[in-house]
């Protein structure tokens, strides 16, 4: 196990190596001079100057690159030409609110994802299967951003239940908070519920033809117990791991959803920047997205190795 | 094994032996009732993107200040918008932008992925450790995140979201691609054509190209769908279809500034990506069922 661990780590240098020639390569998309174009409308002659000695334009591409991954590798990310503050603390500001989004979402996901799952699978090619695959393509196929529009309209304009907009920090008020975020948390769920519920489903009834359930039912214990007890166990150690994976699922979907719902988080952030030009808070967004991702990829990894024994010798 | 099973096994085939893979694959598409509604559906919008010029009421940019936000009607189906344009003629007008960008992001995820996937798979050392840790990169970037930066620094339009789509979705290919390769090129056809003397680029286009097909297609139909949802999104942002040119995505963004008093001027392009979307992805898993040797 160590030594398959010990591989999966060296392979992230590279990896990590590419995302930054990524990251830092998108500067050198904008059309023309970048430091004119990042400049804005204004041009100002001391801003131009200040980018040209932020990014080291005057000198040689490898030695920009060289100047920049130095900075990231330093926790130095640039400094947002608008805001006028350091972008990791930009990002720092912003993410605690998308994190909360995010659990909240994944709660919603598995609350509802895997149930469905685990009956449509125990009672295949019944009503309920059929709707719950009818519920799993629903899920897959509604643009979050008009589920939330959707339910903008349902919930807080025809009903005026809750909030259209208007974050309120945990912090201040728990139940303003719980209100101002569970539709997105939930718009945001929806999508990655569908797709654990496919997979819950595949996995139960892979599962439920195995020989140890079969042993389990001649064993004559009851039906409940077959199913919570040995089917469901093995069934989702793989769901645990994909819940993980699923995160890029939902920090792409942060995106549109905090923007629908006007929630200072991560996703606006970004919005934001690309609309001010503040191309060094879009390139740190991106780059801290992808870190995140490639180690939950890892943590995934090991949480799979560590829960399945014949992987663990 | 017995004489008997030897025999009837050619004889209860005989029909299908007959027909060519993809006739057989066609065949057991149309016996899926969601695959063919979902089929029916893509049709009659691409229909009515192709003759969007000959079937809609008006014209989807002419504005009218007597028409503002009017509520459906006989004379507006869908009613109209916050400038008093027709909202039907501009949905029917989305679905080239939708369509459009679904096809041609896919086409350029598609050019550039498998030809790298091939030859990564096909090849593998080197050059196939190289291509693998560009696309773990790519993938490691959430993919409309991805898009958002790429369309950001290209600048806003059409044109260049869909390039950014394109790009980020085509890590995805080049992946499915690899893997397909590596399972096929073990074959005894493989082997046989290599046996033959065919040089490797003939034999990775014309023996394994053919066989991984099937994937392929199937990923294609699943990332058109991801594409019109991504040109959607992108849109909506401001990022793709600029104003005045009517697109799902943008008219989502005016309609969220009207709920209160013209909730319409939401629900119908909604509507449309939904229905594309969801025909798309009916359309995909018939696909994958029907071109599944395993399943008879």
């Amino acid at each position: 196990m160590l030594n398959f661990l010990g591989k999966r780590i060296l392979q992230l240098i590279p990896t990590l190596f590419f995302v930054s020639i990524l990251i830092f390569s998108l500067q050198h998309l904008l059309p023309g001079d970048p430091a004119l174009v990042m400049a804005g409308e204004e041009r100002d002659p001391a801003v131009i100057e200040q980018i040209r000695q932020q990014y080291r334009l005057d000198r040689p591409i490898p030695v920009q690159y060289f100047y920049w991954v130095k900075g990231v590798l330093s926790g130095d990310f640039g400094e947002s030409l608008r805001v006028k503050a350091p972008v990791l603390s930009l990002i720092g500001q912003k993410l605690p609110v998308t994190m909360q989004l995010a659990a909240m979402a994944i709660v919603i996901a598995f609350l509802i994802g895997i149930p469905a799952g685990i009956i449509s699978a125990v009672k295949k090619g019944t009503v309920w299967d059929y709707g719950a695959n009818l519920f799993a393509l629903w899920g897959i196929s509604t643009p979050n951003f008009w589920l939330g529009i959707m339910l903008i309209f349902l919930f807080s304009i025809e009903l005026g239940w809750l909030p259209a907009s208007g974050f309120v920090p945990l912090s201040e008020d728990w139940r303003a908070n719980l209100a101002s975020t569970i539709m997105p948390a939930f718009v945001l769920g929806n999508a990655i519920a569908a797709i654990l519920m496919r997979h819950t489903r595949s996995a139960m009834l892979q599962v439920l033809e195995s020989d140890y359930v079969r042993t389990a039912r001649a064993k004559g214990l009851s039906e409940r117990s077959v199913i919570l007890k040995h089917a469901m166990r093995n069934a989702l150690t793989p769901i645990i791991t994909l819940g993980a994976l699923e995160l890029g699922t939902l920090l792409s979907g942060a995106v549109l959803t905090e923007q629908i719902f006007s929630i200072p988080g991560f996703g606006k952030l970004i919005v934001d920047a690309v609309f001010n030009r503040d191309y060094a808070v879009v390139q740190g967004v991106v780059l801290v997205t992808a870190t995140i991702y490639i180690a939950l990829n890892l943590i995934a990894d090991i949480a799979y190795i560590l829960v399945n024994p014949r992987l663990r010798a | 094994m017995t004489d008997a099973a030897l025999t009837t096994f050619p004889a209860a085939d005989a029909d299908e032996a007959l027909e060519s893979p993809a006739r057989r694959a066609l065949r057991r598409l149309l016996k899926r009732k969601g695959a063919v509604v979902g089929l029916i559906v893509i049709v009659t919008f691409i229909l009515l993107a192709v003759f969007a010029a000959l079937v809609v009421p008006y014209d989807p940019i002419a504005t009218s200040w007597t028409l503002v936000r009017k509520p459906p009607s006989a004379q507006h189906w869908f009613g109209t918008d916050d400038l008093g344009r027709d909202v039907l003629s501009r949905v029917i007008y989305g679905a080239r932008a939708s369509l459009l960008a679904g096809a041609i992001s896919v086409g350029i995820a598609l050019s550039i992925g498998v030809p790298f996937g091939l030859l990564s798979g096909y090849r593998g050392g080197f050059i196939d450790a190289l291509i693998s840790r560009i696309t773990d990169a790519m993938l490691a970037c959430p993919f409309l995140i991805l898009a958002i930066a790429l369309a950001a620094f290209l600048g806003p339009s059409l044109g260049n979201a869909m390039i950014a789509i394109g790009i980020s979705a085509t890590p995805v290919f080049v992946r499915l691609t690899r893997g397909q390769v590596m399972s096929v090129k073990v074959e005894d056809y493989v082997e046989a054509a290599r046996a033959m003397g065919n040089p490797r680029w003939r034999i990775a286009l014309f023996h394994i190209l053919p066989n991984i097909m099937p994937a392929l297609l199937v990923q294609m139909t699943l990332s058109i769908a991801a594409a019109i949802i991504a040109e959607a999104a992108l849109s909506f942002l401001g990022l793709g279809q600029q104003p005045p040119a009517p697109s799902w995505g943008s008219m989502l963004n005016a309609a969220q500034r009207f709920l209160t008093n013209a909730p319409w001027m939401a629900i119908w392009p909604g509507l449309a990506i939904f229905l594309v979307v969801l025909s798309l992805n009916l359309v995909g898993d018939g696909l994958r069922d029907a071109l599944d040797p395993r399943e008879r």
